[in-house]
């Protein structure tokens, strides 16, 4: 990284169409470009492996949530029907487990759903509520029918004028400096 | 523009599997067209002034529903008609309809999602929304019904004072957590739906006080691949998770009821035959509520003879399930050779309650039959008026289980006859306000369709057939 990129957080380029931005996406990374990332008004399968993000923990944390929701219910009743206040109906067992189920079930659901979607919220780094990206007045296109594709200036191939050079032959519209 | 309107395009909104019918999103429309149609009605466009008379109306619902809640606080629950035997009713009857309706918005986002039907696009958002309000309204109803509501958090497990836990055994403990979990799990849904329309809202909004205000709402969403990539696995989570819940939930409700031993209660078909009526109403709901949206804001576009009449079919096929389930409910009576559960039976259809009971019948049997017709199905206004019938229908469905069950029991002498006062009727109507209000604010302030989804349309179907 030169001296004079330190005062950019990248390039970006725009794009028309969702084809061009997928090819485009997958000559940068190529290319050899590693801080790529691309800004979409549309989930597109395939763009973020194009770019090489491969898989993603989150169905792992909704695990982990529905176990430990699923686990805290149970014992929760557990402790209050057996331990702490065991109260005698009828004669009938103090761990009556089938009708501690449907709470188990219950819970499970609710700690699996905070887990993905806090989880969710969390890789993905939001809320952020500055980015340098919106001092790209274009850059509000990017969810309406604009496609984007940004290079870093940290990445190590980064180079303010062959970067910009680069982007542009890829049959991008326009090539935007981002200020951090 | 990236997508100019074309002959691909008007070809490609046919979808394959279903070119007899209409297509699910008319032809001509681009990534740009979708998104600031939708987006104009909540920043640029003049409310119409329905909207205003709508909300004026709901708005005076609302203050009923105030005055209700406020003079049951300060008096008690003696202001309903429900006394000992029928200890339940306006507020039973009116939970479980409410939290019904709320059924088929989950439905909708979650388990058309997971079957990949892309019909559901342009109804979910609002199908969500709906269930939000509906489920608020539902669970006002049994906290009103305790008599002392304020202390409402004895129904949660927490170490107090009084060394005491719920009952973990009961049904009425366990709808606690059902309906409390769908309420999170729904909002949580429908909120992780709004994130990139949001974001949308918040690049178009001109004024500062809506861009700041969907700028935090939207949590700094940029659209971006690996953001999408993650957002799309936890979306489908939810609605992996969000479908059993809905399922649950009613099968609780219905639990509430078949736990019991009283005759008309006690049948082990409750449960699913209760999901199956909690989605048959909550499609009559989104109905009710999608032909005047669609007329009034001009959505017929998005929200096109084909949604309608899948919604039609699904009522059909639900209410033959219902339909099932009443035949059964009298079978298992006559069955069981239990005088109680046969006099039951009678009662309900010759007792003093029988009008109710055929009624019912009228309204959720014999009039969506006329939903096998094809041209019953084009027809938008008598659509709006079966669904209409349909939700009458399920509310009286509520009565005849709760009231007539309740009225005679075992000894003549403890049978009695409930009317509901006119403190039930405000509160009910209230109810309605409550939720219409909170409709009226939505439509107002959130985009009622998922734009990024119908972006998505516009997509899949130019790429598919292109």
């Amino acid at each position: 990284m030169s001296s004079q990129d330190v005062a950019l957080y990248g390039l970006l380029a725009e794009f028309d169409k969702p084809e061009d931005l997928f090819e485009a996406a997958k000559r940068t990374h190529a290319e050899g470009y590693r801080r790529i990332e691309a800004y979409t008004p549309i989930p597109m399968e395939g763009l973020a492996e194009a770019l090489g993000h491969h898989t993603t923990r989150l169905p792992l944390l909704t695990l982990l949530g529905g176990v430990l929701g699923g686990l805290t219910g149970y014992a929760l009743q557990y402790y209050a029907s057996v331990l702490d206040y065991p109260l005698n109906v009828g004669g009938r067992p103090l761990h009556s487990w089938p009708a501690f189920i449907p709470v188990t079930f219950e819970l499970t659901v609710l700690g699996a759903a905070f887990f993905t979607v806090l989880g969710m919220l969390a890789l993905n780094g939001l809320p952020m509520p500055y980015h340098p990206l919106f001092n790209v007045s274009e850059f509000k296109l990017a969810s309406r029918d604009r496609f984007f594709l940004c290079i870093e200036a940290r990445d190590p191939r980064f180079d303010a004028e062959r970067t910009g050079e680069f982007l542009r032959r890829l049959g991008s519209r326009a090539v935007y400096e981002v200020p951090p | 523009m990236s997508h100019p309107p074309s002959e691909s395009a008007g070809a490609a909104a046919q979808p394959g599997q279903g070119s007899l019918s209409a297509p699910v999103i008319e032809p001509g429309h681009t990534f740009a067209s979708v998104t600031d149609k939708i987006s104009a009605i909540v920043l640029s466009r003049q409310s119409p002034r329905s909207w205003f008379v709508g909300f004026a109306i709901s708005f005076v619902l609302l203050m009923v529903f105030l005055y209700a809640t406020g003079y049951l606080l300060a008096t008690g629950v003696g202001l309903w008609g429900n006394n000992v035997p029928v200890a339940w009713a306006f507020d039973i009857i009116n939970f479980v309809w409410w939290i019904g309706i709320g059924h088929a918005g989950t439905l909708i986002s979650a388990v058309l999602l997971l079957l990949r039907q892309e019909w559901r696009t342009s109804i979910n958002r609002f199908a969500e929304a709906m269930t939000l309000f509906a489920v608020a309204c539902a669970g006002l109803y049994p906290l009103l019904h305790l008599g002392r509501p304020w202390v409402f958090y004895w129904l949660l497990p927490y170490p107090n004072t009084m060394g005491l836990w719920p009952q973990f055994r009961s049904p009425l403990v366990w709808d606690v957590f059902a309906v409390s979990t769908y309420g999170a799990v729904s909002l949580l849904f429908w909120y992780v739906g709004l994130i990139p329309d949001m974001a949308t809202l918040r690049d178009r909004a001109r004024r500062r006080v809506a861009q700041v205000v969907y700028g935090i709402l939207a949590m700094g969403w940029r659209g971006s691949a690996v953001h999408w990539h993650r957002y799309q696995v936890a979306y489908l989570l939810l609605a992996g998770l969000a479908t059993p819940l809905v399922v649950s939930v009613h099968s609780i409700v219905g639990l509430d009821f078949a736990t019991s031993l009283l005759p008309g209660w006690h049948v082990t078909l409750f449960p699913p035959y209760f999901v199956a009526g909690a989605i048959f109403s909550g499609f009559a709901m989104v109905m009710t509520l999608a032909i005047p949206l669609r007329a009034v804001y001009g959505l017929e576009d998005f929200i096109t003879l084909r949604h309608l009449g899948n919604m039609a079919k699904v009522m059909l096929a639900t209410g033959l399930i219902v339909a099932y389930g009443y035949l059964m409910e009298a079978f298992f009576a006559w069955y069981s050779g239990n005088e109680y559960e046969w006099f039951l039976t009678i009662n309900r259809a010759l007792g003093p309650y029988a009008a109710t009971y055929w009624s019912l019948i009228v309204c959720n049997v014999a009039v969506p039959q006329l939903l096998w017709f094809r041209a019953v199905r084009r027809n938008v206004p008598l659509l709006f008026v079966i669904a209409l019938v349909v939700n009458v229908g399920m509310w009286l469905e509520r009565f005849v289980i709760i009231v007539t069950s309740l009225h005679r029991d075992f000894l003549p002498s403890s049978w009695d006859m409930y009317y509901p006062t006119v403190w039930d009727l405000a509160q009910f109507a209230g109810s309605i306000g409550l939720f219409l209000t909170l409709l009226f604010l939505f439509i107002r302030f959130l985009p009622v369709i998922a734009i990024f989804e119908l972006r998505e349309l516009v997509h899949d179907t130019e790429e598919g057939h292109a």
